[in-house]
């Protein structure tokens, strides 16, 4: 019962890791790929990953995939407003 | 004999461009193989090197129309599907939507499936008795006056709504008759109602009048005595060594919270609810899931890097979109394609009105007009290297 109480979205199997990057580390990000954050995937700020995180519009996502193909990989999504 | 954490070393020097369960299952690999043939340091250096340089080989080039490949990878097998399969394997009670009609819906991103499922996992407590799994399903279960009925009469010479209930059905619905006519008191404040035994004599108060009462009746047939709404009928199945309870039809965010259910593994086939519960990336997960599900349903293989593909362009918005006019197609930045696709007048006319400019960047504009496609070798543009002037630093 205390484990039905606590239960977060992320607990859901469907659901990856989500983590907001700090400043410097979405400067990196976006170097790196030589990219504008306006060409990122986006996620809406009503997502309830966004919601449980309490991510800002401008913040960048990074969600850690699971995959058959390569194990574990990183997508970047950028809050966008709904 | 080299040891095992200098070859996880090399792999880890040497392979750092290399996904994580190919470095995993290289450098078991490699450990299996070095005891067995007693490899040398320069050799395994060697093996690793061919196998990164294998790998590269391996990657999808720039400029290779993925796109185009898994439309082609997905419509391919998608001929071949049956066209209509209803019945899941072990299933057999309740209805599902298989084959091309499947994939259809989920490709269209219909905002409810024609046939909602819901796969309902128990936790630890009610997961291993198949008494404990009915508890939770009764729970679940929608149950209206009208499924429970073994027949209903108005009577309009007397004005009354008589429903005479089955006690079978009623014994495994876990109702009992005092709870059915309070829950009906408290909903219906204009009727009154009396039980007699197994029956049930609904009064309207005040109006006399044949087509209120008529109303009142309908209403009170299918109004949900317990249960989730959306939800109807439940089957108990065997997994393995655990129960799971399927419905007919879903409602994700309220079975999540139901006491006996484990909130962690349960599933709905709607991927919009998934979306609007779990949030866009297990939309994602659960379009991949559901696609390749129907696919090896109908015996079909196609690779997932497809699959994840059409799903990640689905996804790419942050809200689950269909591929096609309404969606992915109708968001192309160029106006000739869009135009080219479906609709073509109205987005010419649109696109003169607003002042449209078409930059010529993707497949379908140029193959329009003529010119090499962007893709492959036709991505590479010259591109000339001015002499660089001295930088004026010093003065």
């Amino acid at each position: 019962m205390t484990a039905k109480k606590s239960f977060t979205i992320f607990d859901h199997v469907l659901v990856p890791e989500h983590r907001v990057l700090s400043e410097e580390e979405k400067g990196e990000l976006l170097k790196k790929y030589n990219i504008k954050p306006s060409q990122l995937p986006q996620i809406k700020t009503s997502d309830p990953a966004v919601q449980a995180l309490d991510a800002k519009p401008g913040d960048i996502i990074e969600i850690k995939r699971k995959s058959p193909t390569a194990g574990v990989y990183y997508y970047y999504r950028i809050v966008v407003e709904d | 004999m080299v040891s095992q954490s200098t070859i996880k070393k090399l792999v880890e020097k040497k392979a750092s461009n290399l996904p994580e369960r190919l470095r995993e299952e290289l450098f078991e690999k490699l450990i299996h193989y070095s005891g067995k043939y007693k490899l040398k340091k320069a050799e395994i250096e060697a093996i690793i090197d061919e196998v990164v340089q294998e790998y590269e080989q391996a990657l999808v080039e720039p400029g290779e129309a993925v796109g185009t490949v898994t439309a082609q990878s997905i419509g391919e097998p998608s001929t071949q599907m049956t066209l209509n399969t209803f019945h899941y394997a072990g299933v057999a009670e309740i209805n599902v939507t298989l084959g091309l009609p499947r994939i259809i819906e989920i490709v269209d991103a219909r905002k409810n499936p024609s046939t909602p499922i819901m796969t309902v996992y128990l936790d630890e407590e009610h997961r291993y008795s198949s008494e404990k799994a009915r508890e939770v399903a009764k729970r679940i279960e929608g149950t209206t006056l009208e499924s429970l009925a073994r027949s209903m009469t108005l009577d309009i010479l007397n004005m009354e709504f008589v429903v005479d209930i089955d006690p079978e059905r009623l014994e495994k619905s876990g109702l009992t008759m005092e709870k059915i006519q309070a829950k009906i008191e408290r909903s219906f404040k204009s009727a009154e109602i009396e039980t007699e035994g197994t029956t049930i004599i609904i009064r309207l108060k005040k109006a006399k009048n044949v087509s209120t009462l008529r109303r009142l009746a309908d209403k009170v047939k299918k109004h949900r005595l317990k249960g989730l709404s959306g939800v109807g009928k439940t089957v108990i199945r065997k997994e393995g060594d655990e129960y799971a309870i399927y419905t007919e039809g879903s409602n994700f965010k309220q079975v999540l919270k139901v006491p006996g259910v484990d909130p962690r593994r349960t599933k709905t086939n709607n991927i919009h609810e998934i979306a609007q519960v779990l949030g866009i990336e297990a939309a994602r997960n659960a379009i991949i899931e559901e696609i390749v599900n129907t696919m090896q349903e109908q015996g079909l293989e196609v690779d997932v890097r497809h699959i994840m593909l059409v799903a990640d362009m689905m996804t790419l918005d942050g809200i689950v979109r269909p591929i096609g006019r309404h969606g992915i197609v109708g968001t192309k930045a160029s106006v000739l394609a869009r135009a080219a696709f479906e609709i073509t007048v109205q987005h010419l006319l649109q696109a003169a009105e607003r002042g449209e400019l078409d930059p010529l960047n993707g497949v379908v504009e140029n193959v329009l007009i003529g010119q090499p496609v962007p893709v492959g070798t036709g991505i590479v543009r010259l591109a000339m290297k001015l002499p660089i002037k001295k930088a004026v630093k010093e003065e």
